[in-house]
């Protein structure tokens, strides 16, 4: 690998990026357990080799399957705020730290109405045994994205790419479910999906947009000139 | 997919600590704790069952942030302290953390020895490519053109490969993952740890701090292309042909693990302190 654009502290958030390069959507799901003899093939591969990775992924056979999957994707959504909330409250950045603490919970109260509504008193699967076909699921952020002095307006940029991912996610599985059920679950899902893009929309008019210089450090953690 | 449930498995979450990793945001070792975690809970692990044993560096952290027993070492002799746990305590799993510097650079000693000794450890290097607790020196694993301050127009020396390293000295595991997919790699260090012996596991994790342009690392991994192997020269020159981010178990051997001789021969605490008796 070349190291060309090295050194220089050139780690722009994320959510300016992230707008760009968006993940390609995760449209189908597997609970299969992967073996520990196959794991060349338990990896997963993010991004352009996600198609390939996921050839033995099934489509989510049922409603409830559906719904176990719907839950997963938002409690590793929740988890994932949650641990960028402590990461950023770690680093004194505590307006970026409460957003991110916000979303979590927002996520997680989703994943409860998921459980609540299917009278579950936990998920029937394990996180651990969850395989969506890119890395991870569908609505989790990337931790790349992050920078210590990011400010509000990039969360809202990462959760709001999320939301739209999350939204695509379901309206592909509600275009290939061939089970009424899990159609009808993947159409209430993208359309709740839907509302959550439009409001983090909103959210982002009334947001400062960073000068910038936003990453600009005054006692940086990189020697430079 | 029933929706009644039997009794509840052990989750991931019961795993973590109350302390707070201070990891830069967007460290790949936040995920890296993650996959350990997910391991665990797959394996129906208990906190108590697990050791997990460090040297020093920002990777080497992670003992502090598992519930597990934990011992954050001394620099670059985390497999010597491990290897001694697990002899004395064979029925703990022991699961060992470090960086590039801590396990190639002042730990390739040891590195090399546990690898020949085959104790039934598992081995997780968290490779980012530089020394990141001290704030950017080049490592082992760095790129010989990597210019940055420390050091101007690059090392100019040739990368080690520890996989092949590994694969030479006798490991009987050897897997490369990558942090950005936390439960690929939680698959990986549960098969790590459930194979006998000394297992190695290489994680390319990003040092968003000093090295920023890891961040495309994500771009760039992929699943090797082939099925795992038991045959060691294979897997050498299938590691010494790919361009460093093929992901998956490269080689499962059929290595018996050391035992320590037990019976007769075997002497009791007290027996060490009187030899110790000044
Ligand atoms: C005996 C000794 N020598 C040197 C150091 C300084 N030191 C601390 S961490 C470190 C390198 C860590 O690099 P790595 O293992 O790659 O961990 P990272 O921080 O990148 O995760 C060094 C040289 C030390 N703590 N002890
Ligand atoms: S310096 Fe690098 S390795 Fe250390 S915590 Fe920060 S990003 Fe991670
Ligand atoms: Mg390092």
């Amino acid at each position: 690998m070349s190291t060309k654009q090295s050194t220089k502290r050139n780690a722009k958030v994320s959510s300016k990026k992230s707008a760009r390069k968006s993940t390609k959507k995760s449209t189908r799901v597997s609970t299969r357990k992967t073996k520990a003899a196959a794991a060349p093939k338990s990896a997963r591969a993010p991004k352009r080799t996600a198609a390939k990775a996921a050839t033995k992924a099934m489509p989510v056979a049922s409603a409830s399957e559906f719904m176990a999957h719907a839950y997963a994707m938002e409690a590793e959504a929740a988890e994932r705020y949650a641990e960028f909330a402590d990461s950023m409250e770690m680093h004194n950045n505590h307006e970026v730290a409460e957003l991110f603490r916000k979303l979590s919970r927002i996520e997680q109260r989703h994943a409860d109405q998921i459980l609540e509504q299917m009278g579950w008193k936990q998920s029937p699967v394990s996180s651990a045994d969850y395989r969506w076909e890119g890395t991870e699921g569908p609505e989790t952020a990337d931790p790349t994205e992050l920078h210590y002095l990011m400010q509000p307006y990039h969360a809202l940029q990462i959760a709001l790419h999320n939301e739209k991912r999350a939204r695509d996610f379901f309206a592909h599985l509600a275009k290939v479910a061939t089970n009424g059920g899990v159609r009808k679950g993947a159409l209430e899902m993208r359309e709740e999906e839907a509302e959550h893009v439009r409001l983090i929309e909103e959210w982002l008019k009334r947001t400062p947009v960073p000068g910038s210089n936003w990453e600009t450090d005054q006692d940086p953690p990189v020697l430079s000139d | 997919m029933n929706s009644t449930v039997a009794a509840a498995p052990i989750t991931a979450q019961a795993f973590k600590s109350d302390y707070k990793p201070i990891w830069c945001p967007g460290c790949g070792d936040y995920s890296v704790l993650s996959s350990f975690t997910k391991a665990f809970a797959k394996l129906d692990l208990r906190p108590e069952s697990v050791a997990v044993v460090s040297g020093i560096g920002c990777s080497s952290r992670i003992p502090a942030y598992t519930n597990c027993y934990g011992f954050h070492g001394v620099h670059g002799r985390s497999l010597a302290a491990a290897s001694g746990l697990k002899l004395a305590r064979p029925d703990l799993t022991v699961v060992v953390a470090s960086g590039d510097g801590d396990g190639y650079s002042i730990g390739g000693n040891h590195f090399l020895h546990a690898c020949r000794r085959n104790v039934d450890l598992t081995y997780v290097v968290m490779d980012n490519h530089v020394y990141g607790m001290t704030k950017g020196q080049p490592s082992p694993t760095t790129e010989p053109d990597w210019d940055s301050k420390l050091s101007p127009g690059g090392t100019g020396l040739r990368t080690f490969n520890p996989l092949v390293i590994a694969l030479a000295a006798g490991a009987n595991f050897v897997a490369r993952a990558f942090s950005g997919d936390p439960n690929g790699t939680a698959d990986i260090i549960a098969d790590a740890i459930r194979t006998p012996g000394f297992s190695f596991v290489e994680i390319l994790s990003p040092c968003v701090t000093f090295r920023p342009e890891q961040r495309e690392w994500k771009q760039l991994v992929r699943p090797g292309p082939v099925t795992t192997t038991d045959d060691a020269a294979r897997a050498a020159r299938r590691i010494m042909t790919d361009d460093g981010f093929n992901i998956g178990v490269l080689y499962k051997g059929q290595r018996k693990p050391y035992q320590p001789p037990v019976g007769k021969g075997k002497k009791r605490p007290s027996d060490l302190e009187a030899e110790f008796a000044i």
